[in-house]
């Protein structure tokens, strides 16, 4: 069991400048798979959380096509093969 | 993206740290800050509302407070001028869980005193003060304001509510003053255990009870080391000058087009002397009348005169924000600003004329001086400088020297001295080089070998 985490412009020089990261633990839900990738690069971290834990504001996750903000945030049930996005807000000025 | 130009410093350079809402620049100028040197842009895309230069304990380091919308805000720095900047993988600056809290923005680092090199400071949105003992490898929540029962009345200003401007007091290290917006002033007298807020007699143009006790938008305090105990204070509405180290404030604007303003800075040789921008109007908050003009008090709030030459005088509907001026520590000092339309001004006489020294920036919104190093002499400038008069008397005197000497010397024994050093067509370089006019830095330089060369014709 895998899933694999697409890894946005910013976010690739705390992966080694890798754009795709596959994480060989066994997450259910998006929290425990965010916390596999912090184990394997944890400059990722608080770029996309705060310091309490929650997703940035302006920062979308997706499992597959499906935003977690309507799905159950972090407690959203990820499978075998699923690709967890992390993607920037279309935001700013 | 645009490449990032890098800048060389030496030290007695001047630099500047330009901080937009879109990354950093800096600028670089020697002591004459005639010219200027552009570095930048760093972070671009992050808005950087907070840099300092630390110069303390042999240290050369920037500091820059860089935050995204997307990805948060952290504490970034550059021993090298920026060319390599840290990005840390923690972020360095974060509330403490139990709190609750998590950072907006980074407002202000401060340098702790002189005698404190491993002591800065960091004011952040939402309003907190964060401290560092250890040169800023590890930076804490200051508890005692965090727990302060004001904390939770603080409303947000137009900027957030953001503790905006720290002043350790240069005399007594168990004192330090507090801004924030919209919460008013604060002070320790116990070394940051316990706060008192310090506004009587400082208006809310904007609450029900004009004199509160707290809940001032104050948008800029500053202080001289010389007199520590006077404070001057720009409000949203009112400028306001305290005796008393804050306990309470007496109004100062007399002669200024509006009291309302966001920049203030204090002279770094003159504890009378103040430097503003005043703004016109809560709502329309841009330059009045359309003239740029920096005021300038002498006299510690006693009277206030306009600083225009140089600066645009028509149609210049700028706003300079609160971060966005600072001064220099030479003499003449040089007093900076830069605008929300990315202009970036420098006068290198205390105000008396100003430059553009940058423009089509995006909007700034810090802008710091520093003098790095020890401070190298102004180069001559100007009819009466007695150091450009000399030089240019040593250099008349070195040309009518080597005329003479060509005179006396008979051909014949001048051709052969001549062809030694290399053939004709190279020859006639050096006086080529002569006449071209060099760097105002190197003309001094240049003359000295003249005088020799000369002195040792005469000679013969």
């Amino acid at each position: 069991m895998a899933v694999a985490f697409m890894i946005p412009g910013y976010l690739r020089q705390f992966t080694a400048g890798s754009n795709r990261v596959v994480s060989d633990a066994r997450p259910a839900t998006v929290g425990e798979a965010l916390a596999a990738l912090w184990a394997l690069h944890p400059g990722v971290r608080d770029r996309v959380v705060t310091e309490q834990g929650e997703v940035r504001p302006h920062v979308n996750v997706f499992v597959g096509r499906e935003s977690i903000r309507f799905t159950g945030g972090l407690g959203t049930p990820v499978a075998d093969g699923d690709e967890i996005w992390i993607v920037p807000a279309v935001s700013g000025g | 993206m645009a490449a990032t130009r890098q800048i060389t410093v030496k030290d007695g350079d001047v630099v500047l740290l330009v901080g937009t809402m879109k990354g950093a620049f800096l600028l670089r100028s020697n002591s004459a800050r005639e010219r200027w040197e552009v570095g930048g842009p760093h972070f671009p895309g992050h808005s950087v509302y907070a840099m300092a230069y630390d110069g303390r304990a042999g240290r050369r380091r920037l500091w820059a407070g860089t935050g995204s919308m997307h990805w948060g805000a952290v504490l970034r720095t550059s021993d090298d001028f920026g060319r390599t900047w840290t990005n840390p993988e923690a972020a360095n600056v974060r509330f403490p869980t139990e709190t609750g809290v998590s950072l907006k923005q980074i407002w202000k680092i401060r340098p702790g005193r002189s005698q404190e090199p491993e002591t800065l400071y960091c004011g952040v949105e939402p309003a907190a003060l964060f401290e560092s003992r250890d040169g800023g490898e590890t930076w804490n929540l200051n508890q005692g304001l965090h727990d302060h029962p004001h904390r939770a009345l603080w409303q947000p200003g137009g900027g957030g509510l953001c503790l905006h401007t720290v002043m350790p007091d240069p005399a007594n290290r168990e004192r330090l003053t507090v801004a924030i917006s919209t919460g008013g002033v604060y002070r320790s007298d116990d070394g940051g255990r316990s706060w008192q807020p310090r506004n009587q007699g400082v208006r809310a143009e904007f609450m029900p009870d004009k004199y509160p006790e707290f809940g001032q938008c104050v948008h800029k305090i500053v202080l001289h080391p010389s007199n520590p105990q006077r404070l001057f204070l720009q409000n949203h509405w009112g400028l306001y000058r305290s005796d008393n180290g804050g306990d309470s404030w007496q109004d100062i604007a007399r002669g200024v087009p509006s009291d309302f303003g966001f920049c203030m800075v204090m002279h770094p040789h003159d504890p009378e002397t103040v430097y503003i921008v005043p703004i016109e109007s809560d709502e329309f908050r841009c330059t009045p009348e359309g003239k740029l003009r920096v005021y300038r008090t002498r006299d510690a709030g006693g009277s206030w005169e306009a600083l225009t030459r140089g600066l645009p005088q028509k149609d210049a509907l700028e706003t300079v924000l609160r971060d966005a001026m600072s001064v220099d520590h030479l003499n003449p000092a040089g007093v900076y600003f830069g605008t929300r339309s990315g202009q970036v001004w420098g006068s290198p006489d205390g105000g008396a004329s100003w430059n553009q020294i940058l423009g089509g920036l995006p909007p700034v919104v810090s802008v710091e001086a520093a003098v790095i190093g020890e401070p190298k002499p102004a180069k001559a400038r100007g009819k009466s400088n007695p150091a450009r008069a000399k030089a240019k008397k040593a250099r008349s005197k070195a040309k009518k020297a080597r005329a003479k000497a060509k005179k006396a010397r008979p051909k014949a024994k001048r051709r052969p001295a001549a062809r030694k050093k290399g053939p004709a067509v190279r020859k006639a370089k050096p006086a080529g080089g002569r006449k071209r006019r060099a760097a105002p830095h190197k003309r001094r330089a240049a003359a000295k070998p003249r005088r020799k060369a000369a002195g040792a014709r005469k000679k013969k």
